[in-house]
Protein backbone atom coordinates (compact mmCIF):
# COMPACT_ATOMS: atom_id res chain seq x y z
CA UNK A 1 0.00 0.00 0.00
CA UNK A 2 1.35 3.44 -0.79
CA UNK A 3 1.43 5.71 2.23
CA UNK A 4 -0.41 9.03 1.75
CA UNK A 5 2.50 11.08 1.38
CA UNK A 6 3.33 9.61 -1.73
CA UNK A 7 -0.08 9.79 -3.06
CA UNK A 8 -0.20 11.91 -6.13
CA UNK A 9 -1.92 14.83 -5.70
CA UNK A 10 -2.99 14.75 -9.98
CA UNK A 11 -3.07 11.10 -11.86
CA UNK A 12 -4.18 11.43 -15.39
CA UNK A 13 -4.01 8.63 -17.78
CA UNK A 14 -4.26 8.81 -21.39
CA UNK A 15 -6.54 11.51 -21.28
CA UNK A 16 -8.12 12.47 -24.79
CA UNK A 17 -10.42 15.21 -26.25
CA UNK A 18 -12.24 15.47 -29.07
CA UNK A 19 -14.80 17.60 -30.75
CA UNK A 20 -15.89 16.14 -34.07
CA UNK A 21 -13.31 15.73 -36.36
CA UNK A 22 -10.54 17.21 -34.00
CA UNK A 23 -8.50 16.00 -31.10
CA UNK A 24 -7.79 18.72 -29.20
CA UNK A 25 -5.65 16.27 -26.59
CA UNK A 26 -4.93 13.05 -27.52
CA UNK A 27 -3.39 10.74 -25.17
CA UNK A 28 -2.09 12.67 -22.50
CA UNK A 29 -0.24 10.63 -19.07
CA UNK A 30 1.17 12.76 -16.07
CA UNK A 31 1.26 12.68 -12.45
CA UNK A 32 1.69 15.52 -9.88
CA UNK A 33 3.36 14.77 -6.81
CA UNK A 34 0.74 16.09 -3.70
CA UNK A 35 2.74 19.87 -2.52
CA UNK A 36 4.14 19.99 -6.23
CA UNK A 37 4.25 23.17 -8.57
CA UNK A 38 3.75 22.22 -11.99
CA UNK A 39 3.65 24.10 -15.14
CA UNK A 40 1.85 23.55 -18.13
CA UNK A 41 3.63 25.19 -21.08
CA UNK A 42 2.59 25.31 -25.22
CA UNK A 43 1.54 27.96 -27.67
CA UNK A 44 -2.34 28.55 -28.06
CA UNK A 45 -4.25 25.51 -29.38
CA UNK A 46 -1.53 22.76 -27.91
CA UNK A 47 -4.72 21.47 -25.68
CA UNK A 48 -3.38 23.22 -21.97
CA UNK A 49 -6.78 24.44 -21.36
CA UNK A 50 -8.32 21.35 -22.26
CA UNK A 51 -6.59 19.32 -19.93
CA UNK A 52 -6.83 21.11 -17.30
CA UNK A 53 -10.64 21.80 -18.15
CA UNK A 54 -11.14 17.97 -17.76
CA UNK A 55 -9.30 17.83 -14.65
CA UNK A 56 -11.59 20.55 -13.20
CA UNK A 57 -14.35 18.87 -14.36
CA UNK A 58 -15.61 21.26 -16.75
CA UNK A 59 -15.39 18.93 -19.84
CA UNK A 60 -15.93 14.97 -19.55
CA UNK A 61 -12.81 13.44 -21.18
CA UNK A 62 -13.63 11.95 -24.61
CA UNK A 63 -11.64 8.54 -23.09
CA UNK A 64 -9.35 8.23 -20.51
CA UNK A 65 -8.98 9.23 -16.76
CA UNK A 66 -7.98 11.70 -14.46
CA UNK A 67 -8.54 11.94 -10.66
CA UNK A 68 -7.81 14.08 -7.65
CA UNK A 69 -6.39 12.52 -4.56
CA UNK A 70 -7.98 9.24 -5.86
CA UNK A 71 -11.00 10.51 -6.53
CA UNK A 72 -12.41 10.05 -10.35
CA UNK A 73 -13.39 13.50 -11.96
CA UNK A 74 -16.29 11.69 -13.41
CA UNK A 75 -17.65 9.56 -11.17
CA UNK A 76 -17.29 12.21 -8.35
CA UNK A 77 -17.33 15.44 -9.70
CA UNK A 78 -18.78 16.84 -6.75
CA UNK A 79 -16.24 15.66 -4.64
CA UNK A 80 -12.80 16.77 -7.17
CA UNK A 81 -14.80 20.07 -7.26
CA UNK A 82 -14.58 20.17 -3.48
CA UNK A 83 -11.07 19.73 -3.11
CA UNK A 84 -10.03 21.98 -5.71
CA UNK A 85 -9.44 25.55 -6.23
CA UNK A 86 -9.94 26.93 -9.77
CA UNK A 87 -8.35 30.40 -11.73
CA UNK A 88 -9.92 30.03 -15.22
CA UNK A 89 -8.39 32.12 -17.60
CA UNK A 90 -10.87 34.26 -18.07
CA UNK A 91 -12.34 36.52 -15.20
CA UNK A 92 -15.40 35.64 -14.24
CA UNK A 93 -16.26 37.97 -11.35
CA UNK A 94 -19.96 38.58 -10.01
CA UNK A 95 -20.53 41.82 -11.07
CA UNK A 96 -23.65 42.02 -9.53
CA UNK A 97 -21.85 42.23 -6.25
CA UNK A 98 -18.86 44.19 -4.70
CA UNK A 99 -15.57 42.29 -3.73
CA UNK A 100 -16.49 41.11 -0.84
CA UNK A 101 -19.97 40.03 -1.17
CA UNK A 102 -18.29 37.81 -4.39
CA UNK A 103 -16.43 35.96 -2.02
CA UNK A 104 -19.03 35.55 0.04
CA UNK A 105 -21.50 34.56 -2.51
CA UNK A 106 -18.86 32.03 -3.57
CA UNK A 107 -18.82 30.55 -0.11
CA UNK A 108 -22.56 29.70 -0.04
CA UNK A 109 -22.01 27.38 -3.08
CA UNK A 110 -19.34 25.25 -1.59
CA UNK A 111 -21.57 25.32 1.51
CA UNK A 112 -19.41 26.76 4.18
CA UNK A 113 -21.78 28.43 6.72
CA UNK A 114 -21.44 32.43 6.50
CA UNK A 115 -19.29 33.55 9.51
CA UNK A 116 -16.48 31.00 8.86
CA UNK A 117 -16.58 32.18 5.04
CA UNK A 118 -16.99 35.87 6.19
CA UNK A 119 -13.64 35.24 8.43
CA UNK A 120 -11.84 33.67 5.90
CA UNK A 121 -13.04 35.88 2.93
CA UNK A 122 -11.41 38.88 5.16
CA UNK A 123 -8.22 36.90 5.88
CA UNK A 124 -7.92 36.38 1.87
CA UNK A 125 -8.26 39.69 0.98
CA UNK A 126 -5.63 40.79 3.43
CA UNK A 127 -3.48 38.10 1.90
CA UNK A 128 -4.05 39.55 -1.84
CA UNK A 129 -4.02 42.91 -0.51
CA UNK A 130 -7.35 44.35 -1.37
CA UNK A 131 -8.96 44.48 2.08
CA UNK A 132 -9.54 48.34 1.51
CA UNK A 133 -11.42 47.11 -1.72
CA UNK A 134 -13.73 45.47 0.38
CA UNK A 135 -16.71 46.74 -0.77
CA UNK A 136 -15.53 48.50 -4.15
CA UNK A 137 -18.03 47.00 -7.29
CA UNK A 138 -15.79 44.88 -9.67
CA UNK A 139 -15.92 47.37 -12.48
CA UNK A 140 -13.59 49.92 -10.53
CA UNK A 141 -10.96 47.30 -10.47
CA UNK A 142 -7.80 46.86 -12.30
CA UNK A 143 -7.01 44.02 -14.49
CA UNK A 144 -3.91 42.95 -11.40
CA UNK A 145 -6.42 43.98 -8.77
CA UNK A 146 -9.30 41.06 -10.79
CA UNK A 147 -6.96 38.42 -10.76
CA UNK A 148 -5.94 38.90 -7.53
CA UNK A 149 -9.46 38.39 -6.39
CA UNK A 150 -10.35 35.56 -8.14
CA UNK A 151 -6.93 34.31 -6.41
CA UNK A 152 -8.43 34.88 -3.36
CA UNK A 153 -11.72 33.22 -4.27
CA UNK A 154 -10.26 29.79 -5.49
CA UNK A 155 -8.22 29.46 -1.86
CA UNK A 156 -12.14 29.89 -0.19
CA UNK A 157 -12.77 26.18 0.35
CA UNK A 158 -9.60 25.79 1.08
CA UNK A 159 -8.27 23.61 -1.38
CA UNK A 160 -5.40 20.96 -1.60
CA UNK A 161 -5.17 21.31 -4.99
CA UNK A 162 -5.15 24.95 -6.91
CA UNK A 163 -5.28 24.78 -10.68
CA UNK A 164 -4.14 27.80 -12.12
CA UNK A 165 -5.18 28.83 -16.12
CA UNK A 166 -2.92 31.44 -17.30
CA UNK A 167 -3.02 32.91 -13.63
CA UNK A 168 -0.95 36.49 -14.99
CA UNK A 169 -1.87 36.63 -18.28
CA UNK A 170 -2.16 40.60 -19.28
CA UNK A 171 -1.06 41.93 -15.99
CA UNK A 172 1.98 44.24 -16.08
CA UNK A 173 5.48 43.23 -14.13
CA UNK A 174 4.04 44.58 -10.67
CA UNK A 175 0.78 42.53 -10.72
CA UNK A 176 2.12 39.51 -12.01
CA UNK A 177 5.70 39.73 -9.20
CA UNK A 178 2.25 39.89 -6.86
CA UNK A 179 0.75 36.92 -8.10
CA UNK A 180 3.68 35.24 -7.68
CA UNK A 181 4.69 36.07 -3.98
CA UNK A 182 1.14 34.39 -3.24
CA UNK A 183 1.99 31.35 -5.27
CA UNK A 184 5.37 30.81 -3.60
CA UNK A 185 3.65 31.56 0.16
CA UNK A 186 0.60 28.84 -0.65
CA UNK A 187 4.07 26.45 -1.68
CA UNK A 188 5.17 26.87 1.87
CA UNK A 189 1.56 25.85 3.22
CA UNK A 190 1.94 22.39 0.90
CA UNK A 191 -0.84 23.49 -1.67
CA UNK A 192 -0.25 21.82 -4.97
CA UNK A 193 -0.21 23.84 -7.82
CA UNK A 194 -0.58 23.59 -11.54
CA UNK A 195 -0.88 26.24 -13.58
CA UNK A 196 -0.59 26.74 -17.60
CA UNK A 197 1.42 29.81 -18.84
CA UNK A 198 2.92 31.16 -21.58
CA UNK A 199 5.76 33.25 -19.94
CA UNK A 200 8.44 30.87 -19.47
CA UNK A 201 10.12 33.49 -17.32
CA UNK A 202 6.88 32.77 -14.23
CA UNK A 203 7.42 28.53 -15.22
CA UNK A 204 10.94 28.89 -14.49
CA UNK A 205 10.49 31.28 -11.18
CA UNK A 206 7.45 28.85 -9.88
CA UNK A 207 7.84 25.83 -10.92
CA UNK A 208 9.17 23.34 -9.07
CA UNK A 209 8.84 21.02 -13.08
CA UNK A 210 7.22 22.01 -16.35
CA UNK A 211 5.32 20.31 -18.91
CA UNK A 212 5.72 21.11 -22.03
CA UNK A 213 2.78 20.49 -24.55
CA UNK A 214 2.12 20.87 -28.52
CA UNK A 215 -0.31 19.56 -30.78
CA UNK A 216 -2.42 18.00 -27.80
CA UNK A 217 0.11 15.89 -26.90
CA UNK A 218 3.06 15.71 -23.90
CA UNK A 219 6.24 17.03 -25.74
CA UNK A 220 8.52 16.27 -22.46
CA UNK A 221 8.71 17.22 -18.42
CA UNK A 222 11.13 18.01 -15.97
CA UNK A 223 12.89 20.77 -13.89
CA UNK A 224 13.07 23.71 -15.73
CA UNK A 225 17.19 23.62 -15.15
CA UNK A 226 17.70 20.33 -16.24
CA UNK A 227 15.18 20.84 -19.52
CA UNK A 228 17.40 23.58 -20.22
CA UNK A 229 20.63 21.81 -19.66
CA UNK A 230 18.99 19.03 -21.61
CA UNK A 231 17.44 20.39 -24.30
CA UNK A 232 19.71 23.42 -25.27
CA UNK A 233 22.91 23.54 -23.07
CA UNK A 234 24.20 26.40 -21.13
CA UNK A 235 24.38 29.44 -23.50
CA UNK A 236 22.95 30.74 -26.34
CA UNK A 237 24.69 32.78 -28.79
CA UNK A 238 22.26 35.95 -30.34
CA UNK A 239 24.45 37.42 -33.26
CA UNK A 240 23.40 40.15 -35.93
CA UNK A 241 24.28 42.40 -38.77
CA UNK A 242 26.48 39.24 -39.09
CA UNK A 243 28.50 38.49 -42.70
CA UNK A 244 28.99 35.19 -44.30
CA UNK A 245 32.14 34.56 -43.30
CA UNK A 246 31.17 34.55 -39.87
CA UNK A 247 28.42 32.16 -40.16
CA UNK A 248 31.06 29.57 -42.10
CA UNK A 249 32.92 30.48 -38.94
CA UNK A 250 29.96 29.14 -36.27
CA UNK A 251 29.74 26.16 -38.94
CA UNK A 252 32.92 24.55 -38.15
CA UNK A 253 32.11 24.68 -34.21
CA UNK A 254 30.16 21.53 -32.62
CA UNK A 255 26.47 23.06 -31.78
CA UNK A 256 23.37 23.93 -33.29
CA UNK A 257 22.43 26.93 -35.50
CA UNK A 258 19.48 28.72 -36.46
CA UNK A 259 18.79 31.19 -39.03
CA UNK A 260 15.41 33.38 -37.56
CA UNK A 261 15.08 36.67 -39.86
CA UNK A 262 17.69 38.38 -39.38
CA UNK A 263 19.22 37.18 -36.45
CA UNK A 264 21.15 33.83 -35.79
CA UNK A 265 21.01 32.04 -33.14
CA UNK A 266 23.95 29.58 -31.80
CA UNK A 267 23.54 26.84 -29.26
CA UNK A 268 27.47 25.68 -28.82
CA UNK A 269 28.25 22.63 -27.23
CA UNK A 270 31.10 23.76 -25.19
CA UNK A 271 30.24 27.26 -23.90
CA UNK A 272 33.02 27.39 -21.51
CA UNK A 273 35.41 29.32 -24.61
CA UNK A 274 32.84 30.18 -26.69
CA UNK A 275 33.21 34.04 -25.92
CA UNK A 276 36.99 33.88 -25.44
CA UNK A 277 37.07 32.99 -29.32
CA UNK A 278 34.74 35.31 -30.38
CA UNK A 279 36.85 38.32 -28.92
CA UNK A 280 39.85 36.99 -30.78
CA UNK A 281 38.13 36.11 -34.28
CA UNK A 282 35.33 38.69 -34.79
CA UNK A 283 35.80 41.18 -32.02
CA UNK A 284 33.24 43.44 -33.85
CA UNK A 285 31.05 41.43 -34.81
CA UNK A 286 27.68 42.65 -32.67
CA UNK A 287 26.04 39.97 -30.34
CA UNK A 288 24.97 38.84 -27.00
CA UNK A 289 26.20 35.67 -25.48
CA UNK A 290 23.90 34.62 -22.52
CA UNK A 291 22.62 32.28 -20.49
CA UNK A 292 20.15 29.27 -22.13
CA UNK A 293 16.13 29.75 -20.76
CA UNK A 294 13.27 28.19 -20.91
CA UNK A 295 12.35 29.86 -23.83
CA UNK A 296 15.20 28.21 -25.93
CA UNK A 297 13.78 25.35 -24.89
CA UNK A 298 10.04 26.30 -25.97
CA UNK A 299 10.77 27.52 -29.01
CA UNK A 300 13.06 24.49 -30.05
CA UNK A 301 11.06 22.13 -29.35
CA UNK A 302 7.14 24.22 -30.72
CA UNK A 303 9.17 25.88 -33.80
CA UNK A 304 9.01 30.15 -34.19
CA UNK A 305 6.32 29.81 -36.86
CA UNK A 306 3.09 31.63 -35.26
CA UNK A 307 0.21 29.72 -34.20
CA UNK A 308 -3.02 31.49 -34.77
CA UNK B 1 -38.16 6.73 -17.99
CA UNK B 2 -34.57 5.85 -17.88
CA UNK B 3 -33.87 9.18 -19.81
CA UNK B 4 -36.26 11.13 -17.13
CA UNK B 5 -33.77 9.75 -14.61
CA UNK B 6 -30.60 10.70 -16.11
CA UNK B 7 -32.04 14.20 -16.40
CA UNK B 8 -33.16 14.11 -12.61
CA UNK B 9 -30.09 12.25 -11.30
CA UNK B 10 -28.19 14.98 -10.78
CA UNK B 11 -30.47 17.54 -9.75
CA UNK B 12 -29.79 18.78 -6.02
CA UNK B 13 -31.48 21.34 -3.38
CA UNK B 14 -27.93 23.02 -4.40
CA UNK B 15 -29.77 24.75 -6.87
CA UNK B 16 -31.11 26.71 -3.98
CA UNK B 17 -27.81 28.31 -3.97
CA UNK B 18 -28.34 30.01 -7.40
CA UNK B 19 -32.04 30.83 -6.73
CA UNK B 20 -30.49 32.49 -3.92
CA UNK B 21 -27.64 33.97 -5.78
CA UNK B 22 -29.98 35.88 -8.29
CA UNK B 23 -32.06 36.93 -5.33
CA UNK B 24 -29.22 38.75 -3.45
CA UNK B 25 -28.62 40.66 -7.18
CA UNK B 26 -32.98 41.40 -7.17
CA UNK B 27 -32.67 42.57 -3.85
CA UNK B 28 -29.82 45.02 -4.94
CA UNK B 29 -31.96 46.60 -7.32
CA UNK B 30 -34.83 46.28 -5.61
CA UNK B 31 -35.75 49.91 -6.17
CA UNK B 32 -35.78 49.26 -9.89
CA UNK B 33 -36.82 46.08 -9.81
CA UNK B 34 -39.94 46.74 -7.85
CA UNK B 35 -41.24 49.96 -9.95
CA UNK B 36 -41.97 48.17 -13.50
CA UNK B 37 -44.91 45.70 -11.95
CA UNK B 38 -45.95 48.02 -9.87
CA UNK B 39 -46.77 50.80 -12.72
CA UNK B 40 -46.95 48.40 -15.59
CA UNK B 41 -50.97 47.74 -14.72
CA UNK B 42 -51.79 51.57 -13.86
CA UNK B 43 -50.37 52.23 -17.43
CA UNK B 44 -52.55 49.11 -19.17
CA UNK B 45 -55.20 50.03 -16.94
CA UNK B 46 -55.42 53.73 -17.85
CA UNK B 47 -54.67 53.04 -21.75
CA UNK B 48 -56.91 50.35 -22.14
CA UNK B 49 -59.43 49.67 -19.42
CA UNK B 50 -60.50 53.65 -19.94
CA UNK B 51 -59.33 54.51 -23.19
CA UNK B 52 -60.53 51.26 -24.64
CA UNK B 53 -63.28 50.70 -22.18
CA UNK B 54 -64.83 53.85 -22.56
CA UNK B 55 -65.52 52.74 -26.43
CA UNK B 56 -66.71 49.07 -25.60
CA UNK B 57 -69.18 49.39 -22.54
CA UNK B 58 -69.46 45.38 -22.06
CA UNK B 59 -67.88 42.82 -22.77
CA UNK B 60 -69.99 38.71 -22.73
CA UNK B 61 -67.64 36.43 -21.01
CA UNK B 62 -68.56 33.06 -19.71
CA UNK B 63 -72.62 33.68 -20.58
CA UNK B 64 -71.95 36.90 -18.27
CA UNK B 65 -71.80 40.75 -18.87
CA UNK B 66 -69.16 42.56 -17.18
CA UNK B 67 -67.21 46.15 -17.72
CA UNK B 68 -64.23 46.07 -20.75
CA UNK B 69 -61.91 47.01 -17.01
CA UNK B 70 -62.51 43.70 -15.12
CA UNK B 71 -62.47 41.55 -18.57
CA UNK B 72 -59.21 43.02 -19.42
CA UNK B 73 -57.20 43.86 -15.15
CA UNK B 74 -56.64 39.30 -15.26
CA UNK B 75 -55.62 39.28 -18.55
CA UNK B 76 -52.89 41.24 -18.02
CA UNK B 77 -51.59 39.44 -14.71
CA UNK B 78 -51.32 36.40 -16.97
CA UNK B 79 -49.29 38.46 -19.52
CA UNK B 80 -47.23 39.61 -16.38
CA UNK B 81 -46.58 35.78 -15.56
CA UNK B 82 -45.23 35.24 -19.22
CA UNK B 83 -43.13 38.31 -19.49
CA UNK B 84 -41.56 38.03 -16.24
CA UNK B 85 -40.50 35.00 -16.42
CA UNK B 86 -39.58 33.86 -19.85
CA UNK B 87 -37.78 37.28 -19.69
CA UNK B 88 -35.80 36.46 -17.16
CA UNK B 89 -34.77 33.09 -18.44
CA UNK B 90 -34.32 33.71 -21.84
CA UNK B 91 -32.14 37.77 -21.65
CA UNK B 92 -31.14 37.84 -18.26
CA UNK B 93 -29.57 34.02 -17.93
CA UNK B 94 -28.21 34.51 -21.62
CA UNK B 95 -26.57 38.09 -19.72
CA UNK B 96 -25.06 35.49 -16.89
CA UNK B 97 -24.18 32.67 -19.14
CA UNK B 98 -22.27 34.60 -22.08
CA UNK B 99 -21.10 37.98 -21.12
CA UNK B 100 -20.93 37.57 -16.93
CA UNK B 101 -19.70 34.06 -17.06
CA UNK B 102 -21.16 33.24 -13.95
CA UNK B 103 -22.47 30.09 -14.53
CA UNK B 104 -18.31 29.17 -15.20
CA UNK B 105 -18.02 30.19 -12.08
CA UNK B 106 -20.33 28.11 -10.34
CA UNK B 107 -19.58 25.62 -11.94
CA UNK B 108 -16.29 25.56 -10.65
CA UNK B 109 -17.76 24.78 -7.07
CA UNK B 110 -19.71 21.41 -5.68
CA UNK B 111 -22.73 22.60 -7.70
CA UNK B 112 -23.21 20.62 -11.33
CA UNK B 113 -24.61 21.96 -14.26
CA UNK B 114 -28.03 20.80 -13.70
CA UNK B 115 -28.52 22.55 -10.60
CA UNK B 116 -27.23 25.56 -12.06
CA UNK B 117 -30.50 25.28 -14.86
CA UNK B 118 -32.54 24.36 -11.72
CA UNK B 119 -31.32 27.01 -10.20
CA UNK B 120 -32.30 29.59 -12.87
CA UNK B 121 -35.83 27.90 -13.27
CA UNK B 122 -36.91 28.56 -10.17
CA UNK B 123 -35.85 31.95 -9.99
CA UNK B 124 -37.33 32.57 -13.28
CA UNK B 125 -41.03 31.58 -11.76
CA UNK B 126 -40.23 33.54 -8.49
CA UNK B 127 -39.79 36.57 -11.14
CA UNK B 128 -43.38 35.95 -12.14
CA UNK B 129 -44.89 35.23 -8.47
CA UNK B 130 -43.36 38.74 -7.67
CA UNK B 131 -44.89 40.20 -10.38
CA UNK B 132 -48.20 39.11 -10.15
CA UNK B 133 -47.94 39.63 -6.36
CA UNK B 134 -47.88 42.88 -7.03
CA UNK B 135 -50.14 43.33 -9.84
CA UNK B 136 -52.53 42.10 -7.88
CA UNK B 137 -52.52 44.22 -4.73
CA UNK B 138 -52.47 47.18 -7.31
CA UNK B 139 -55.56 45.68 -9.00
CA UNK B 140 -57.05 45.43 -5.48
CA UNK B 141 -57.03 48.54 -4.97
CA UNK B 142 -58.85 49.68 -8.21
CA UNK B 143 -61.57 47.28 -6.88
CA UNK B 144 -61.03 44.90 -9.73
CA UNK B 145 -59.97 41.26 -7.91
CA UNK B 146 -62.36 39.16 -5.85
CA UNK B 147 -61.57 37.90 -2.84
CA UNK B 148 -60.05 35.35 -1.32
CA UNK B 149 -60.61 33.46 -4.78
CA UNK B 150 -57.93 35.85 -6.05
CA UNK B 151 -55.32 33.61 -4.24
CA UNK B 152 -55.47 31.36 -6.28
CA UNK B 153 -53.06 33.26 -8.75
CA UNK B 154 -50.43 32.71 -6.43
CA UNK B 155 -50.24 28.80 -7.08
CA UNK B 156 -51.16 29.40 -10.58
CA UNK B 157 -48.11 31.49 -11.17
CA UNK B 158 -45.99 29.69 -9.70
CA UNK B 159 -46.62 26.43 -12.53
CA UNK B 160 -47.15 28.60 -14.80
CA UNK B 161 -44.24 30.39 -14.23
CA UNK B 162 -42.07 27.61 -14.37
CA UNK B 163 -43.72 26.43 -17.67
CA UNK B 164 -42.60 30.20 -19.28
CA UNK B 165 -38.84 29.97 -17.65
CA UNK B 166 -38.47 26.42 -18.97
CA UNK B 167 -39.73 27.48 -22.25
CA UNK B 168 -37.18 30.03 -22.20
CA UNK B 169 -34.61 28.45 -21.12
CA UNK B 170 -34.85 25.82 -24.09
CA UNK B 171 -34.52 28.91 -26.34
CA UNK B 172 -31.93 30.11 -24.30
CA UNK B 173 -30.06 26.83 -25.05
CA UNK B 174 -30.41 27.35 -28.51
CA UNK B 175 -29.63 30.90 -29.07
CA UNK B 176 -25.91 31.85 -30.42
CA UNK B 177 -26.86 35.59 -29.33
CA UNK B 178 -28.79 38.09 -27.80
CA UNK B 179 -30.11 39.80 -30.79
CA UNK B 180 -31.66 36.13 -31.94
CA UNK B 181 -33.93 36.22 -29.04
CA UNK B 182 -36.12 38.42 -31.53
CA UNK B 183 -37.20 35.56 -33.20
CA UNK B 184 -38.76 33.72 -30.77
CA UNK B 185 -39.49 37.26 -29.53
CA UNK B 186 -42.37 38.17 -32.85
CA UNK B 187 -42.91 34.34 -33.46
CA UNK B 188 -43.98 32.99 -30.26
CA UNK B 189 -44.25 35.63 -27.48
CA UNK B 190 -46.07 38.61 -29.00
CA UNK B 191 -48.62 36.20 -31.05
CA UNK B 192 -49.42 34.90 -27.17
CA UNK B 193 -49.74 38.35 -26.05
CA UNK B 194 -52.31 39.13 -28.73
CA UNK B 195 -54.14 36.02 -29.04
CA UNK B 196 -54.37 34.30 -25.69
CA UNK B 197 -57.84 36.51 -24.27
CA UNK B 198 -56.14 39.10 -22.91
CA UNK B 199 -57.76 42.03 -24.60
CA UNK B 200 -60.41 40.16 -25.76
CA UNK B 201 -62.14 36.75 -25.18
CA UNK B 202 -61.35 34.16 -27.76
CA UNK B 203 -64.54 33.12 -28.02
CA UNK B 204 -64.85 35.99 -30.49
CA UNK B 205 -62.42 34.82 -33.11
CA UNK B 206 -62.60 32.46 -36.10
CA UNK B 207 -63.35 29.53 -35.51
CA UNK B 208 -59.95 28.36 -36.83
CA UNK B 209 -57.76 31.09 -35.31
CA UNK B 210 -60.25 30.24 -31.97
CA UNK B 211 -58.80 26.38 -32.28
CA UNK B 212 -55.00 28.08 -32.52
CA UNK B 213 -55.43 29.97 -29.54
CA UNK B 214 -56.55 26.88 -27.06
CA UNK B 215 -53.31 25.55 -28.18
CA UNK B 216 -51.25 28.62 -26.79
CA UNK B 217 -50.45 28.20 -22.91
CA UNK B 218 -50.89 31.49 -22.68
CA UNK B 219 -54.80 30.93 -23.38
CA UNK B 220 -54.55 28.39 -20.63
CA UNK B 221 -52.99 30.72 -18.38
CA UNK B 222 -55.40 33.97 -18.80
CA UNK B 223 -58.57 31.36 -18.59
CA UNK B 224 -57.28 30.10 -14.96
CA UNK B 225 -55.94 33.91 -14.06
CA UNK B 226 -59.62 35.15 -15.26
CA UNK B 227 -61.23 32.57 -13.43
CA UNK B 228 -59.27 33.20 -10.04
CA UNK B 229 -59.83 36.96 -9.86
CA UNK B 230 -63.13 37.35 -11.03
CA UNK B 231 -64.07 34.49 -8.65
CA UNK B 232 -66.22 32.51 -11.26
CA UNK B 233 -64.40 29.07 -10.88
CA UNK B 234 -66.97 27.72 -13.92
CA UNK B 235 -66.04 25.99 -17.25
CA UNK B 236 -63.27 23.11 -17.76
CA UNK B 237 -60.89 24.58 -15.65
CA UNK B 238 -59.05 21.11 -15.35
CA UNK B 239 -58.16 20.62 -18.25
CA UNK B 240 -56.10 24.04 -18.42
CA UNK B 241 -54.79 23.07 -14.93
CA UNK B 242 -53.62 19.89 -16.49
CA UNK B 243 -52.43 21.32 -19.83
CA UNK B 244 -49.96 23.79 -17.46
CA UNK B 245 -48.78 20.96 -15.12
CA UNK B 246 -47.90 18.52 -18.51
CA UNK B 247 -46.35 21.52 -20.24
CA UNK B 248 -44.49 22.88 -17.11
CA UNK B 249 -42.91 18.95 -16.94
CA UNK B 250 -41.94 18.51 -20.45
CA UNK B 251 -40.28 21.51 -20.77
CA UNK B 252 -38.47 21.54 -18.04
CA UNK B 253 -36.77 18.19 -18.60
CA UNK B 254 -36.09 19.38 -22.16
CA UNK B 255 -34.68 22.90 -20.77
CA UNK B 256 -32.16 20.83 -18.56
CA UNK B 257 -31.52 18.42 -21.38
CA UNK B 258 -30.67 21.03 -23.89
CA UNK B 259 -29.24 23.38 -21.76
CA UNK B 260 -26.55 20.58 -20.51
CA UNK B 261 -25.50 20.47 -24.05
CA UNK B 262 -25.48 23.52 -24.62
CA UNK B 263 -23.14 23.85 -21.17
CA UNK B 264 -21.10 21.20 -21.43
CA UNK B 265 -19.02 20.51 -24.67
Amino acid sequence: MATSTHEPAIVARELTKRYGDVEAVRGVSFEVGAGEIVGFLGPNGAGKTTTVRMLSCFLPPTTGTASIHDIDVRERPRDVKRLIGVCPQEDNLDPDFHVLKNLLVYGRYFGISHRVVRDRALELLAFVALSDKAHAPIASLSGGMKRRLVLARALLNEPRVLILDEPTTGLDPQARHAIWTRIRSLRSHGTTVLLTTHYMEEASQLCDRVVVMDGGRILLEGSPLALVEREVGRTVVEAWNYAEDFVQFLRTLPGRLEEVGDRLYFYPEESDHVERLFDQRFPHQERLIRRATLEDVFLKLTGRALRE
Amino acid sequence: MSAMRDILRNVSLRSFRVWQRDLDVYLTNWKTEFLPPLSEPILYVFAFGFGLGSLIHSVRYEGRELSYLRFMAPGIVAVAIMFWSYFETTYSSFVRMYYQRTFDAILATPLLVEDVILGELLWGATKAVIASTIMLGVLSLLGLVSWPAGLWVIPLSVVAGVMFSALGLVVTSVTKNISSFNLPMFLMVMPMFMFSGTFFPVSILPRWVFAIAWCLPLTHVSYLVRAAVLGWPRGPLVWSVLYILVLAAVLSALALRLMKRRLIQ
